[in-house]
């Protein structure tokens, strides 16, 4: 063991207060845990706002359609990463795929990521990409073309019954989509809500809760990324789309909000052996993070400027400005959620009687800089996503609806 | 077959040789783990049939006994690598003090090198005060085990729980389950750690380190599969209690004069 590290838990018992059992002073998820459900969450709050145009027929949020599925994607291709850089024994990991523990809900990852990617969101990125991928296969050169011949698969058949095949797949995948990204990040409450030993964790609510933050998260980035997009490329903004979707973003928002206020209530209420120690931790340790970064700023500030924006009939770049606002603050208020659970439900002791320090490595493979690279890498691969596929039909002109 | 079909099936057969042969070894490699701590279980009493079929295993702690004197987590520390640092332990030693007032300050004098605080006590403050020894529960119905991903931490058919080194991947989702705070993650194999009940000592017919070395025999251990046991004698002499029963993990770590304060 390194000196460093002996000194840090040295630093870090001199900051326990109260009783801790000796083995707890390691704070064992960090960072790289946070980032985790905050990725995935993006992917599923994603694939949501997509399957909105296709199952329930919305036709406004159609200009974020592709957009919604490339984001999915690019975010679902980094969520193992954090995952793989937090064990202990990384070279490992092939062991969950191999001899999963059948009762363990962490074993399940590989089937329910492997099910999501492969049967749901490349399925039908393939589908919706198929007669766009033919088409720049016959009109780019190669090196290129051949790249969309392979990804289209070497099919060329752009018959019209093929077309209507195409988008009657979508259609079912999308259907089958839902519930699974619904389990997807469900599945991601689940890990910390089963967890009896802890009971800032343990709720019947913590799946309903990840799953609603994750909507919430997937909305709001879709919504930044598509008004920094068409910005960049200087393409008008559908503001037809942009109100749709905010109202959304605003449903989802109260709908989280909602059940996040009664598992809270609900805690404080039926006031058990573990409520002095939490009232501790959110006072001592999470204030900043879940009431003024989660609540206020997360939660109740882009509430209030969205109805503002939708009671007054304010003007478009007002608008805008006020939709741009609340997407970033919303982002910053799901993350905490993510800090609040994963590391507030380690800095009490199962004892019930002190509480512990968390103190972020920067460097180290689980420090900040890791944790950073996690978080910008979807990018990295949404920009090569998006250079590849376009995000709006081929052939369609761009232009607002309205 | 022509020379392309030829070059063709070789290209195919050498990376499917190897994801064939990794699947062999992975399966292989199980069957002999699985036998290899079957045969660490038999050990070298193998010749004296020990069977873990015929055994079950728990500890019961006479928090009366205890005198905080730590040889207890010395020899755990000694006999099973533990590092010696304040942060990593099998077994400690909790110091409870309860105050006219309703205060309890509890203490781990397991950790040396900090300052006690209860120490200073008047006399006249202390309603009472104890010791309680703490350890992995070896529950029958272990979270730990449940939430292994990859079925690193077991129980053994002796009522042991234990970690393979081998197959654990550090994920630490078993520290996290466990009530008791009995587990921690080794510095040094990066795997989940904890106590065995000293496995490899009792399956040769002796005790886990920390019951041999206690003076007063505040811990007694044995198997509850026999009557006989010194275990069961201490069940049949005591009213009994476990930690956190409300949490049904099953705890074979039998406490007598458990007071209501512990958790």
């Amino acid at each position: 063991m390194s000196p460093d590290r002996v000194a840090a838990m040295y630093e870090l018992l001199e900051q326990v207060t109260g009783y801790i059992y000796p083995n707890e002073i390691e704070v064992h998820w960090g960072i790289l845990v946070v980032v985790y459900p905050y990725v995935t969450g993006v992917v599923a709050g994603a694939f949501i706002l997509a399957s909105l145009v296709k199952v329930f027929n919305i036709k406004e949020v159609q200009p974020t359609y592709r957009l919604s599925l490339l984001t999915a994607l690019a975010f679902l291709l980094v969520a193992p990463l954090p995952l793989l850089l937090h064990l202990g024994r990384p070279e490992r990991f092939y062991e969950i795929i191999l001899t999963p523990n059948p009762s363990s809900a962490m074993a399940m990852f590989g089937f329910v990521y492997a099910w999501y990617l492969m049967g749901i969101l490349l399925l039908e990125i393939w589908f919706e990409y198929r007669r766009d991928l033919v088409v720049m296969a016959r009109r780019e050169r190669p090196p290129l073309s051949w790249v969309y011949r392979a990804l289209s698969l070497y099919s060329t058949d752009l018959s019209e019954a093929a077309l209507a095949f195409d988008r009657k797949a979508i259609k079912v995948i999308t259907v089958i989509g839902i519930p699974s990204a619904f389990l997807l990040h469900g599945y991601v409450g689940f890990i910390f809500g089963s967890v009896k030993a802890n009971p800032w964790w343990a709720s019947v609510l913590m799946p309903i809760e990840f799953l609603m933050s994750a909507i919430v998260s997937g909305i709001a980035l879709v919504i930044f990324l598509y008004m920094v997009l068409w910005g960049l490329r200087r393409q008008p903004i559908d503001m037809a789309c942009l109100d749709k979707i905010t109202s959304y973003l605003f449903y989802a928002v109260i709908v989280d909000f909602a059940v996040e206020a009664l598992d809270f209530i609900h805690r404080l209420y039926q006031s058990e052996e573990s409520v002095k120690i939490l009232g501790k931790l959110i006072t001592h340790k999470l204030f900043m993070s879940l009431f003024v970064l989660q609540i206020l700023l997360g939660m109740i500030i882009p509430l209030g400027i969205l109805v503002l924006a939708k009671l007054r009939k304010l003007g478009d770049d007002l608008r805008k400005m006020i939709y741009f606002t609340a997407a970033i603050l919303i982002q910053v208020g799901i993350f905490s959620m993510r800090w609040n659970v994963v590391i507030g439900g380690q800095l009490f002791s199962k004892s019930f009687r002190g509480l512990m320090a968390y103190k972020m490595e920067v460097m180290g493979i689980e420090g900040l800089i890791t944790a950073l690279g996690a978080l910008v890498l979807p990018f990295i691969v949404l920009i090569v996503l998006i250079r590849l596929l376009p995000t709006t039909r081929l052939g369609e002109v761009e232009s607002p609806t309205a | 077959m022509n020379k392309r079909e030829f070059l063709k099936g070789l290209i195919l057969f050498f990376p499917a040789g190897g994801i064939l042969r990794a699947i062999a070894e992975e399966a292989a490699a199980k069957e002999t783990t699985a036998k290899a701590t079957d045969k660490k279980a038999s050990g070298s009493a193998e010749s004296k049939g020990y069977d873990p079929a015929d055994h079950y295993y728990g500890m019961g702690i006479e928090i009366d006994k205890c005198i905080g004197c730590n040889r207890c987590v010395e020899a755990c520390k000694v006999e099973n690598n533990v590092p010696d640092l304040p942060f990593f332990f099998r077994t400690w030693v909790e110091r409870y003090v309860i105050k006219w007032d309703g205060e309890v300050l509890v203490e781990d004098i397991s950790i040396k090198d900090r300052k006690s605080k209860a120490s200073a006590q008047e006399d006249r403050d202390v309603v009472r005060s104890f010791f309680v020894p703490k350890l992995c529960n070896h529950c029958a119905n272990p979270p730990c085990v449940q939430v292994c991903p990859v079925g690193a931490t077991f129980s053994t058919k002796d009522g042991v729980v234990l970690v393979d080194s081998k197959r654990c991947v550090g994920c630490r989702y078993c520290i996290q389950a466990c009530p008791y705070g009995a587990r921690y993650l080794h510095p040094v194999t990066r795997t989940a750690d904890k106590c065995t009940f000293c496995y490899h000592r009792v399956v040769k017919g002796l005790l886990p380190a920390c019951a041999e070395v206690c003076p007063t025999r505040a811990r007694i251990f044995g198997d509850l599969k026999s009557k006989a046991s010194r275990l069961m004698r201490f069940t049949r002499m005591n009213k009994i209690h476990v930690l956190k029963p409300a949490l049904n993990s099953e705890p074979k770590v039998y406490y007598a004069q458990l007071d209501g304060e512990v958790r």
